[in-house]
């Protein structure tokens, strides 16, 4: 990494602890400039300014400090914040995560520089998202549809099936009776194993989607510092897609929970006042600085969508991680333990699921017109199925009324007939389909959801069947 | 003006030397491209600041300049239908001179100072007036009529007064003399520092209520105008739709929507929304009684701790006016922890959770802008003020939740579990209170009949009871149940789904009247009237499952129009035939 405008190399080191570097203080740097520091033997790191003190200037390195000296090593203060190249052919390669090429490939020739930490998008520039994304999967088209340029993460836990629930989205996500040749996939692994990005790898290209992806991989035997740069190396990377290729972009952050201890690694060794469970208290504005970089903005064709995924520490839904992560992306899919322990594929737990772009995204004109009312009305029956099935552990079946048996069993037919879908794609006709037959086996009373037209439209005529 | 140079730089926090000349809250600018800043502590050999834009790029060495004032917001019309940063600079002046991105070292003012205004006079000269005293009125919306005021510090003998005719917010419209025979000439635009509170003449009970069109709150749990109210839940529990249902439909003069520290999308939403909706009482489009305060989640961290301050001042501005105003801020969590990521780069000591231990004092003073009050003029204004609070896990118990509970008299507490089933509005009848209800019942009798409070209270504690008798059924099953019993569920299960329940997305649905919640009321209590009767002579209540009378009832909100009165009276009466019929069989 040779720059022309690099400054000489500055000997003052003062101390290092964990990623942070110590240098005595010079009046030429930048806050969250880029620094390059230079081990002894002449090999170059990333790192960045982070705080300037009364005497000292404060450098987070992003490649680990094995190795450095006092004495020998040295750092460049460079006169940009951290870039990154971008250009045409950068679809089908992998990086690493601070954005150099794995594959073997020659370096992207650049088109443009762009600030890895983005910038944030004027509100009113803000295309609101209405256009609802078809996944094939019944349990989020109906019930918690996602919409282009919405960030929806996935909440896991470890072992859960959500590197599969991902690349099927990848691979199938589509406006609804199309397929288009301007869509376009970013990966971004964080301190993920080699696995798991590989097997990534290997079903796009099963798919023979590989050119239509770009990889970014931070795996976790890397530096964890660096974890940092990656999901915004990747972001960077899908902003020059979607604003200059004209694509819409989904993007896939794999795992956040690594983003997060990095972060609480990085802000300790600052000696920053924790806030819950020793996370830095600005983690929601940094991973808000992640999140809300997904959006269309007026004008332009392209879109980003983000599909995170986080694994929830001990399945912990009130964590600070996805505590914060719900607070800032529009709705989540809740992945669970029990389900896929019943073989249910995709595992998504509806209750605490949502999408909260789904009503701009869907209903008349958009999706179809009793969509809305379908989704209300099989929420309301999952979540009385849920406490019935918990009264009933009590008091027994026969302790039921007639009309709470139906429920329980439409409840129980919605986990069977309605989310489990292993590999088969569903439109959203197919989906809504089943969605009204397990509704008609309801008497009309429990379906105060639906309006008298709706249930002679779509019930009845599948009750006299 | 004070000059100091810059040494230390962590994130938003700045701090400069020498300290000599400048004052607390003194608004600054930093470097060559003036970014904003405020001084947030003074030492004898340093000046630290908090800036309000990104700090990226940002030198030791550059210089500091105070502008030898506090920050201030620009108050005067052409406020109305804008969208404002946390420090009063219009995005959309923004993007047409920056392009789609929020960049920093830009300088636009909060008011346009080339758009013309019609500036009719009030008064003529030779009048005295008085600080808040009216000059003119400008019609800045087709909703409203904007009343010029004298600025509250001057006092004294109007000299000039313009005629009618257009004026820039920078041109003078009148001259003042005052006591010490300094005459003083007086533009449409006013400065007002952001953390100070506008004067007013006297603060008045609270006795009229701010009608949100959603039954829960507006029956059960009612706001005043000029009260305070709070709205704590967990993440998707519904907050930020309660919030822009509220700005959507209470019946206030003026609506501050605070985006602070929330998300872009919803921001954009609504922008897109605001200007088609029409407001029920003028029948003019949303926007033209809306100032939207946006400073998402991703933008800079001052600037989130400064925009409820910003959007705060504008509303005393525009009671000042003789109007009622509301003021929805999503979310003081957002606040409250810009306050302590700032209060962390201070190396303060923190106090619970690394909060700052002055928070409950901020978030008191801030609350405490709301008030139904006697503006400078003597006419009737009021701010109520109506907070989201975005609790970490759904704990009611940490600080900032807390904290509030102490300063607010409505509390709207929304329930994760309601939510989850798309029960909405998802507030916890049980959890939530307000101390409103009992100076708000007098309004109510008139619009609702003297019973209406037996009613309310006969409502409440029908749910109270339907929780006790739902913990009950877990352990001895429903059949075990008196016959009594099992009535009021029946009729608790139609106040939940009929009344409580509300879709913010029905056409007709989304607001409704204080007329209809109150005759809704009455069908209810009819329904529990007959209910008990039947029972009592006999009736087995496991028989009313399943009537479509019911089914009827359940759906009355969406199903019966808003104005259509006697159909609400149609359905009584064929509950009361309904229910008698099937005791007699």
């Amino acid at each position: 990494m040779i720059d022309s405008n690099a400054h000489l190399t500055h000997r003052g080191l003062t101390g290092i602890r964990g990623p942070l570097v110590f240098v005595r203080k010079t009046g030429n740097v930048g806050l969250n400039h880029r620094v390059e520091v230079v081990t002894g033997d002449g090999e170059t790191r990333l790192g960045r300014v982070v705080a300037i003190d009364q005497d000292q200037v404060v450098v987070e390195t992003f490649q680990g400090t094995d190795g450095l000296a006092l004495g020998k090593s040295g750092v460049r203060f460079l006169d940009e914040p951290i870039m990154l190249d971008v250009g045409k052919g950068m679809l089908g390669r992998v990086f690493n995560g601070v954005g150099e090429p794995l594959d073997g490939g020659p370096a992207i020739n650049p088109d443009k520089r762009m600030r890895i930490d983005g910038s944030s998008i004027n509100p009113v520039r803000r295309e609101p998202p209405t256009e609802f994304i078809e996944t094939g999967f019944s349990a989020i088209d109906a019930l918690n549809s996602l919409v282009r340029g919405q960030k929806l993460p996935v909440f896991s836990g470890s072992g859960l099936d959500h590197n599969r629930l991902a690349t099927h989205i990848a691979r199938y996500a589509r406006l609804p009776g199309q397929d288009e040749d301007n869509f376009a996939v970013v990966f971004g692994a964080i301190g993920v194993t080699y696995e798991v990005a590989d097997q990534f790898r290997r079903e796009m290209e099963d798919f023979g989607a590989l050119e239509r992806i770009v990889l970014y991989l931070n795996l976790a035997s890397d530096p964890s510092a660096e974890r940092l740069l990656t999901p915004r190396m990747a972001l960077t990377a899908a902003e020059y897609l979607a604003y200059e290729e004209d694509r819409h972009v989904l993007v896939i952050l794999t795992d956040i929970t690594n983003y997060c201890e990095a972060l609480r690694e990085v802000s300790a060794s600052h000696g920053e006042i924790p806030s819950r469970k020793g996370y830095p208290g600005y983690m929601y504005s940094d991973l808000a600085s992640l999140y809300e970089r997904a959006g269309r903005i007026i004008g332009r064709k392209g879109s980003i969508t983000q599909v995170p995924i986080l694994t929830m520490p001990n399945d912990d839904l009130t964590h600070p991680i996805p505590d914060l992560s719900g607070y800032i992306t529009e709705g989540q899919i809740v992945l669970d333990r029990d389900l896929q322990r019943r073989n249910i594929f995709p595992p998504i737990k509806l209750l605490p699921s949502l999408s909260r772009l789904m009503s701009d995204g869907i209903g008349e004109g958009l999706t179809d017109p009793d969509h809305p009312a379908q989704a209300q009305q099989l929420y309301a029956i999952y979540a009385q199925a849920h406490r019935i099935r918990l009264l009933s552990s009590v008091v027994g079946e026969e302790g039921l009324s007639d009309i709470d048996r139906k429920i329980l069993q439409c409840g129980q037919q919605m986990d069977t007939r309605f989310i489990q879908q292993q590999n088969k794609r569903r439109d959203l006709a197919e989906t809504m389909a089943i969605g009204w037959q397990l509704l008609s086996s309801l008497p009309d009373e429990a379906l105060s959801r639906l309006s008298d037209a709706q249930i002679a439209r779509h019930i009845i005529p599948l009750r006299d069947a | 003006m004070n000059k100091a140079t810059l040494f230390w730089i962590n994130g938003p926090v700045v701090k400069a030397r020498p300290s000599a000349g400048f004052a607390m809250k003194e608004a600054a600018r930093i470097g060559e491209a003036k970014l904003a800043a405020e001084v947030i502590r003074l030492e004898h050999d340093a000046v630290t600041l908090q800036v309000y834009e990104d700090t990226t790029g940002l030198r030791p060495g550059v210089k500091v300049v105070g502008e030898g004032a506090p920050l201030t917001v620009e108050l005067g019309p052409g406020l109305l239908g804008k969208m404002f940063d946390g420090v009063q600079r219009p995005l959309d002046k923004m993007a047409e001179a920056h392009g789609d991105y929020v960049t920093t070292g830009v300088h636009i003012s909060g008011l346009d100072r080339d758009r013309n205004w019609t500036f009719a006079p009030a008064i003529v000269a030779g009048t005295r007036l008085c600080g808040g005293g009216v000059l003119g009125v400008v019609q800045e919306t087709p909703a409203l009529e904007h009343k010029i005021l004298l600025p509250p510090q001057l006092r004294g003998k109007i000299t000039w007064i313009a005629n009618a005719g257009e004026f820039t917010v920078e041109e003078p419209i009148a001259r003042i003399t005052d006591e010490q025979g300094v005459e003083h000439p007086v533009t449409m635009m006013q400065r007002w520092p952001t953390r100070t509170p506008r004067p007013f003449a006297k603060r008045l009970r609270t006795e009229r209520p701010l009608i949100t069109g959603q039954r829960v709150l507006d029956t059960f749990f009612p706001a005043a105008k000029g009260g305070v109210c709070a709205l704590p839940g967990g993440f998707g529990a519904g907050k930020t739709i309660l919030q822009q249902t509220i700005a959507k439909w209470c019946d206030a003069d003026i609506i501050i929507y605070i985006g602070c520290g929330e998300r872009g999308n919803e921001m954009a939403a609504v922008l897109r929304e605001f200007p088609e909706l029409d407001d029920p009482r003028t029948g003019r489009k949303l926007l033209e009684r809306t100032i939207i305060i946006a400073n998402t989640s991703n933008m800079p961290v001052a600037a989130r701790e400064s925009s409820i301050y910003t959007g705060i001042t504008m509303a005393e501005y525009y009671r000042d006016q003789g109007l009622h105003v509301a003021l929805v801020a999503d979310s003081m969590s957002r606040w409250a922890e810009a306050l302590r990521e700032i209060s962390g780069r201070l190396e303060e000591l923190p106090a619970e959770e690394g909060y700052p231990s002055y928070l409950p004092s901020r978030l008191a003073e801030f609350t405490e802008r709301a008030g139904y009050v006697h503006t400078l003029e003597n006419e009737e204004g009021s701010l109520t003020v109506i907070t989201a609070i975005s609790p970490p896990g759904g704990d009611f118990s940490e600080p900032v939740t807390a904290h509030t509970r102490r300063f607010v008299k409505s509390l709207w507490a929304l329930d994760t579990a309601r939510a989850q089933a798309r029960f909405y509005p998802a507030i916890h009848p049980l959890d939530s209170y307000s101390e409103y209800a009992a100076q708000l019942a007098p309004w109510w009798r008139k619009k609702g009949g003297l019973r209406w409070e037996a009613r309310r209270d006969r409502m409440i504690q029908l749910l109270q009871e339907q929780a006790r008798l739902e913990r009950l059924i877990r352990i001895v099953g429903r059949d075990a149940l008196p016959a009594v019993e099992r009535g009021l569920l029946v009729c608790a299960d139609v106040l939940v789904e009929g009344f409580l329940r509300q879709s913010a997305f029905s056409e007709q649905d989304r607001y409704c009247p204080p007329e209809k919640q109150a005759a809704m009321l009455g069908v209810i209590d009819q329904l529990l009237d007959s209910v008990e009767q039947a029972v009592n002579s006999g009736m087995d209540p496991d028989k009313l499952i399943g009537l479509p009378i019911l089914r009827r009832l359940k759906r009355m909100g969406d199903d019966i129009e808003n104005t259509n009165l006697t159909a609400l009276e149609t359905l009584s009466q064929d509950l009361e035939r309904t229910i008698s019929e099937l005791s007699n069989d």
